[in-house]
């Protein structure tokens, strides 16, 4: 990516959202915590393909790689967050109902 | 906190979709319909919290945490800099050490001051992903993380900084800065003509976000609102 061509640089802004403070505070605990490397998540991130970069946004991915490096890490099995992902969405529409604030 | 305050005016007729159970509407933020990332984002949290490898305490204190960081850690940095020249020479020397002097926790970065001179202009950037001073400036802008800035930066300097408004002489070398997870950079802007006379408080008050980037200058002490 570096050194490629692009466009302009967007200069708008956004607030984080809850959700985002929530995944870069995961990040950041599990990282701390030994859970996985800067290494393992970027390595997630590679793999995910160039066009990641476009259809998602940057928290998306991250919250992405984080799961993947704790489900390698037998932190949790991907069937227990398949069924937890189930039960949220029946929660309600929202994120502050499905999040139970 | 900006996303704590809603646009709209509150209007108690006006139906809100789901309330807290404390009875108040969610913030705005949250009333968007549940995307799949965000539905993950629970999962994660609520399952590592089960697990016992976090607790929802840690994860809020976290966020209190990032949420206290902001670009007024540097600026505060970067003026005792300019009024200090030993306290310069140090954090010149070791950018994490002098800042842990101010109180300010740095973690275990490398981090490394870089100075604007009168014929050489620094400017920060990550290509791989997102390293930033997060530490001294709080998270990064969005523009910081895009690919256009991360692609370009290192290829065409001047031409960003000029998209920035920032047009240096040619005359000036840019020196670009490519930051990894481990090694963290932040520019020591030169001090502004004209502040002499200026504390180390209204010293703070010129240094921006973006000139501790590399994307802006200090303001000019003449622009700095006058209290009253």
């Amino acid at each position: 990516m570096g050194g490629d061509a692009a466009g302009p640089v967007p200069m708008e802004g956004h607030d984080f959202a809850l959700w985002e403070k929530r995944v870069d505070a995961l990040m950041v605990l599990c990282s701390s915590k030994g859970h996985f490397t800067v290494d393992g998540l970027r390595r997630a991130l590679e793999d995910m393909g160039e066009d990641a970069f476009e259809k998602h946004s940057y928290y998306e991915r991250w919250i992405a790689a984080v799961n993947q490096n704790l489900i390698e890490g037998g932190v949790y099995t991907l069937e227990e967050l398949a069924t937890r992902m189930d039960d949220i969405a029946a929660r309600g529409a929202t994120y502050g109902e499905a999040a139970r604030g | 906190m900006p996303h704590d305050h809603h646009d709209h005016d509150h209007d108690h007729d006006h139906h809100h979709h789901g309330l807290s159970p404390s009875g108040h509407p969610y913030r705005q933020d949250d009333d968007a319909p549940l995307t799949y990332w965000q539905r993950m984002e629970i999962a994660v949290r609520e399952l590592l919290i089960e697990k016992g490898v976090t607790t929802a305490a840690e994860i809020a204190s976290q966020i209190d945490l990032m949420d206290s960081r902001s670009p007024a850690n540097g600026a505060a940095v970067v003026a005792r800099a300019w009024a200090d020249p030993a306290f310069k020479s140090r954090l010149l020397d070791n950018a994490g050490d002098a800042s842990r002097e101010m109180g300010f926790d740095i973690g275990p970065l490398h981090l490394i001051a870089v100075e604007n001179t009168a014929d050489t202009h620094n400017l920060i950037v990550c290509t791989l992903c997102s390293c930033y001073p997060r530490n001294l400036l709080g998270l990064p802008p969005d523009w910081y993380k895009t690919r256009a800035y991360r692609s370009r930066a290192v290829r065409e300097p001047r031409a960003v900084l000029a998209e920035f408004g920032l047009d240096l002489p040619d005359s000036t070398t840019i020196r670009v800065h490519d930051s990894t997870a481990d090694m963290r950079y932040i520019v020591l802007p030169a001090r502004p003509d004209g502040t002499e006379g200026l504390s180390e408080a209204e010293l703070a008050a010129l240094v921006t976000r973006d000139c501790m980037i590399g994307t802006g200058l200090p303001r000019l002490p003449q622009t700095v609102a006058t209290p009253g």
